[in-house]
């Protein structure tokens, strides 16, 4: 079995002397970003939740994109996607991705459709 | 892998000599399990991303519904979930040291942190009872209109939310009991909420600082808080009581809300407890000796894969329905 590990994280920013130092500075981040997610879910600052990118708050695009951080270091160091081979890799991560972000729009898109059909069409659903 | 058939083949491609993608079969066969579970969860969290776009402008929203530590009283938004996700975290940890370990053959080290990691995983079920328990009890007590929509109640001097407790009055009044000899025999009595629907009626005529909040949500992104006058209109379409959560209501608004928690939530805590069964049974071979006199550890670190799936799992599931 290869026992080689790769043991830079952030694109080669930092690099550890060996994988259990790895496994533990992953955890140190995961913590962070855990803990920025939770405080700013608890606060709420007010110029995330008024301003919106795209339909969506700024502030729920931060906990989506802070959450694909996390589970790209889960994925890449916890299951050690980093060590296999790039083929293998790119299967078991773009497969899964295509059929959710397919699956995301097609609902998100019926599911908009069907709010407006409530809020606008001459049909009371809260009687 | 190693331990399969040697005969005269086993160089050959076609013979299973080679394994594609250096990965040997045990272990790809977990990754089709994990690609396959991912797009299951991934369907129930799109469905839940449909049910709440659909209902955009009233769904709850989650921090006044999980606002429980145990032990502790008030008021503490996502406290516990934040220390359940770490708690997940850590025992992915300790997984991937008992993996890292096993690899350097060191029997006694891949034993204790497995040891941790079935902790780490019996303390975040455990944590997730919990949870369902305080989400199932209910805390305020809403009122359920006939268009099936919840009313619940605000204190208007401080603006914090009353419990039906607070303001209802006790009426000399009796409940009958649906019984089967006086009944329907098929169907049940139903659950009984602590206050009548008339009580509730009652007491709120009575005190004047009490006011209702709607499921809809205003531009402030807060729940709308309707006026006295609103507020005694709204009550005449009162129909029932809800106090707590299960499948058909909720008093924490949206019905669906209650159902996706229990389904999506649920379906996570049996992927952790099925999690913590297999890693007991990999603690005890390895205890027992298996995987030294096999030469290697690669079970450890394929049970190590659904672990951090279910970890993976989590980190959505926290974000989609605690945060987003």
């Amino acid at each position: 079995m290869a026992h080689e590990h790769k043991l830079e994280i952030f694109r080669g920013l930092v690099k550890f002397k060996s994988n259990i130092q790895k496994i533990w500075g992953v955890l140190v981040f995961l913590t962070i970003v855990t803990a920025v997610e939770v405080g700013l879910g608890i606060t709420k600052p007010e110029f995330l939740t008024k301003n919106y990118f795209i339909g969506m708050k700024l502030l729920n695009w931060i906990f989506i994109i802070l959450t694909l951080v996390k589970a790209y270091y889960i994925a890449w160091d916890f299951m050690h996607l980093r060590d296999e081979k790039s083929a293998l890799r790119r299967a078991i991560v773009w497969t899964p991705i295509f059929l959710i972000c397919y699956l995301i729009f097609i609902l998100l898109f019926e599911a908009d459709y069907i709010y407006n059909v409530f809020k606008d069409g001459f049909l009371a659903w809260d009687f | 892998m190693d331990t399969t058939v040697t005969t005269g083949t086993e160089e050959s491609v076609w013979g299973g000599g080679n394994r594609p993608l250096n990965a040997s079969y045990g272990k790809m066969m977990m990754w089709f399990f994990i690609v396959s579970d991912a797009l299951t969860f991934s369907g129930f969290l799109v469905s839940y991303g449909f049910s709440r776009f659909k209902f955009i402008e009233t769904w709850p929203i989650a921090d006044e519904v999980f606002t429980h530590v145990p032990f502790f009283h008030g008021n503490y938004p996502m406290y516990y979930v934040a220390f359940m996700t770490f708690i997940l975290i850590m025992s992915s940890v300790t997984m991937v040291l008992a993996v890292d370990a096993g690899h350097k053959m060191k029997k006694n080290t891949v034993i204790w942190y497995m040891f941790a990691t079935i902790i780490g995983g019996a303390i975040f079920v455990g944590s997730q009872a919990w949870e369902w328990a305080t989400f199932i009890k209910g805390d305020y007590g809403a009122i359920e209109t006939k268009g099936g929509r919840i009313l619940q109640f605000v204190n208007a001097e401080t603006g914090e939310r009353a419990a039906l407790r607070d303001f209802s009055t006790a009426l000399p009044e009796d409940r009958i009991k649906h019984e089967s000899n006086a009944g329907i025999w098929y169907q049940k009595d139903g659950y009984k909420t602590s206050f009548s629907l008339n009580e509730v009626i009652e007491g709120f005529k009575a005190s004047p600082n009490i006011l209702i909040r709607t499921e809809t949500i205003n531009e402030e992104g807060e729940k709308t808080l309707l006026n006295r006058q609103e507020s005694l209109a709204k009550l005449k379409d009162a129909s029932l009581v809800v106090e707590g959560a299960n499948l058909i209501r909720n008093e924490y608004g949206s019905r669906l809300f209650a159902d996706f928690f229990f389904f999506i939530t649920g379906f996570h805590g049996f992927h952790v407890f099925s999690g913590v069964l297999i890693n007991i049974i990999i603690f005890f071979n390895i205890i027992l000796g298996t995987y030294e006199r096999r030469g290697h550890y690669e079970m450890v670190e394929k049970v190590g894969l659904y672990w951090h799936f279910v970890d993976l799992v989590w980190v959505f599931v926290f974000t989609f329905f605690y945060l987003v």
